[in-house]
């Protein structure tokens, strides 16, 4: 089995789509010669050519626009967004248009259209580089929301994204480019909205997405050490959501963590824990917790960074908060 | 018989037959939308409603000049482009009464108009909402080697805002087969063109990206024929998209009921001597008996179109669950 990087593993569900099918084709800004500014697309378009490896201008509105026309007409385009925050640009063709279209037809219309982005904090870009706006599209009917935390998920994610015949955001975080993890060689492809149990355990269920879901193991591991038994789930998908894989877990645990880089309130966490509360009200021991960033732009002084921003640390302590109840 | 022939001018390399089915197809906007406008008073049509007064020529010179395969981009003023390009009267008057046999099938309204069988890929209620797919479209059709257009309708109100500089921007650069056909009728809402736009001459604002640009009378349909022709050939033909500024009157209100107190009365009754179904009926000489004939099987067309939308089949509440994803 191949070890792929977070990034390779990206780059490898784009070229096998684009290899197979004519009706995909990446654009975005800085994709071609310079590979994007993460890297992503390095060396797609020596294989791919300048009219499939689209590099434009800086204008996310047509950009995303741009897609959701040629998606209309069939083709699986994926336009690549350099920061997620500047999907706050294209938020109309997003937000009004992509998730709409298909609605306000009464079922004429398809948008196969594909959105990646990335974003995350962890190295001093300040307030306007590293936001985590996933809540934001997943309040939009029409919309479907990925956030993969792995290698293997992403590719495999990705891939789904593509063929699937909605519009589809997906989310990547920039610390994560360099993980590194052994894949098949055959591309499987995940279905999207089935989350992934990535460690079991007994006594508290922390739900994570994106980096936090390496910080929630990291956390587990600590609290293994002080004989507390964390479950750690993925949803992977935030929109379709794998409800019951939650809620099951919850069951068996008794206590729930939702843990997210972004912002506490308001956050997708704060759906996690509606729904666990509904569903699993009988089942709870403890109040569920919930672990973002504080509610504030994101500073740019490492050191106030550090503290906005969540980690292992806060999930640790999440974790003892829910256990401490009982 | 000969005399009427030699009145009328053949701009387009029209046959007489052929401007008068033209002329039918004005009147039958016109017609369409009068009706719309007492069904509306009658507080018989929800939500609310933008008539194409005084711009059928508009709809009916570009609509008969595309070919089938092209696709259009329609704005929230979408009666009478969605009936020049074939969509059945009874189909868009179902859709104003939100019916399933509408051609929205209910989910869209007056402002959402869709055919995709005939290439109308929605109507837009967002100003300028529409362009950038129609770059997208276009860049599809390149892509595979159709040869396909997309048209782009929008009013001067919207040559303000950011997608339609993206899309003009992105359309040129790529040089993909689009042609924008802005209705230029002076007016966003209630605000004048001076009050609006710095740029005297609209056509400025193309020709500041190079693209090809022409500026048409938007009262007669001949001219917007011939111009529309001779646009889409040249997109056609590959040589990059243009842009129509196509001059024009709103004879009624912004929307229905507006009473248009920032209108002074010259400015409406200066636009009343400009109607483009009156000019054309003078060009082409018909009689009153001739036209009563015409008049007779239009009204006849239109009030059947409210006969099948009354006895519509209304949805079921429950019904706005579905067509969110494909």
């Amino acid at each position: 089995m191949p070890e792929l990087s977070y990034r390779e593993a990206v780059r490898d569900a784009l070229s096998r789509a684009m290899r197979e099918d004519e009706d995909v084709f990446v654009m975005g800004e800085d994709i071609a010669e310079m590979g994007g500014s993460m890297g992503v697309t390095h060396g797609m378009l020596e294989e791919f050519g300048p009219e499939r490896v689209r590099n434009t201008p800086i204008s996310e509105m047509a950009i995303v626009g741009a897609g959701i026309g040629a998606a209309m007409q069939g083709m699986r385009p994926v336009v690549e967004i350099m920061y997620e925050d500047f999907l706050t640009l294209a938020c109309e063709q997003l937000v009004n248009q992509a998730a709409k279209h298909r609605y306000m037809s009464g079922g004429q219309v398809k948008v196969p259209l594909t959105v990646r982005t990335q974003g995350g904090a962890g190295w001093s870009p300040g307030a306007q580089h590293a936001q985590q706006l996933e809540a934001w599209f997943v309040h939009i009917p029409g919309l479907k929301v990925v956030f993969a935390s792995t290698p293997a998920d992403v590719r495999g994610l990705l891939w789904s994204a593509i063929y699937d015949d909605n519009p589809v955001i997906c989310f990547e975080h920039r610390t994560l480019y360099g993980l590194k993890e052994e894949v098949p060689d055959e591309l499987d492809p995940i279905p999207l909205g089935k989350a992934r149990v990535h460690r079991e355990g007994e006594d508290v269920t922390v739900v994570a997405t994106g980096r936090l879901v390496h910080e929630a193991l990291g956390a587990a591991e600590t609290a293994a050490g002080e004989g507390i038994s964390v479950e750690v789930v993925d949803p992977r998908t935030l929109q379709p959501l794998d409800e019951e894989a939650i809620v099951e877990s919850v069951k068996k645990t008794n206590r729930c963590v939702v843990a997210h880089e972004a912002v506490t309130r308001m956050g997708f966490g704060a759906e996690i824990a509606a729904i666990v509360q509904h569903q699993a009200f009988d089942w709870l021991d403890a109040p569920v917790e919930r672990v973002g960033a504080t509610f504030t732009p994101l500073p740019f002084a490492p050191v106030m960074e550090e503290f906005v921003v969540p980690d292992a640390e806060d999930v640790h302590e999440a974790i003892k908060r829910t256990v401490a109840r009982t | 018989m000969l005399r009427r022939m030699a009145k009328v001018e053949r701009k387009g390399g029209l046959s007489e037959a052929a401007l008068r089915e033209f002329f039918r197809e004005m009147l039958l906007i016109r017609r369409f939308e009068e009706k719309v406008e007492e069904r509306f008073r009658a507080g018989e049509l929800p939500g609310f409603l933008h008539v194409a007064i005084g711009q059928e020529a508009v709809a009916v010179g570009v609509c008969q000049a595309m070919e089938e395969g092209d696709v259009f981009a329609s704005t929230h003023r979408a009666h009478g482009h969605t009936l020049a390009r074939g969509t059945h009267p009874n189909a868009v008057m179902a859709e104003l009464y939100g019916k399933l046999e509408g051609c929205s099938h209910g989910y869209g309204g007056s402002m959402h108009l869709y055919d995709v069988e005939r290439g109308n890929l929605g109507a837009n209620a967002v100003v300028g909402g529409g362009l950038p797919a129609v770059v997208g479209a276009a860049l599809a059709f390149k892509f595979r080697g159709e040869q396909r257009v997309g048209v782009a309708f929008f009013g001067d109100g919207a040559t303000n805002i950011g997608t339609f500089h993206e899309a003009l921007n992105l359309a040129e650069l790529w040089q993909v087969p689009a042609v924008f056909v802005c209705e230029d009728n002076s007016w966003a809402e209630s605000t004048p063109a001076w009050q609006h736009k710095p740029v005297e001459d609209t056509i400025d604002r193309a020709k500041a990206f190079g693209m090809e640009a022409m500026k048409v009378n938007g009262q007669d349909v001949e001219e917007v024929y011939a111009a529309t022709k001779k646009a889409l050939a040249h997109a056609r033909g590959g040589k990059g998209p243009v842009f129509m500024d196509v001059e024009c009157r709103r004879l009624h209100g912004h929307y229905v009921g507006d009473p248009q107190i920032y209108r002074s009365k010259e400015d409406i009754e200066e636009a009343a001597e400009h109607d483009p179904i009156t000019l054309l009926r003078e060009q082409l000489g018909l009689s009153d008996e001739e036209f009563d004939e015409v008049d007779r099987e239009i009204v006849e067309i239109v009030e059947q179109s409210v006969e099948f939308a009354k006895k519509g089949t209304d949805p079921k509440p429950e019904d706005a669950l579905k067509n969110v994803y494909a």
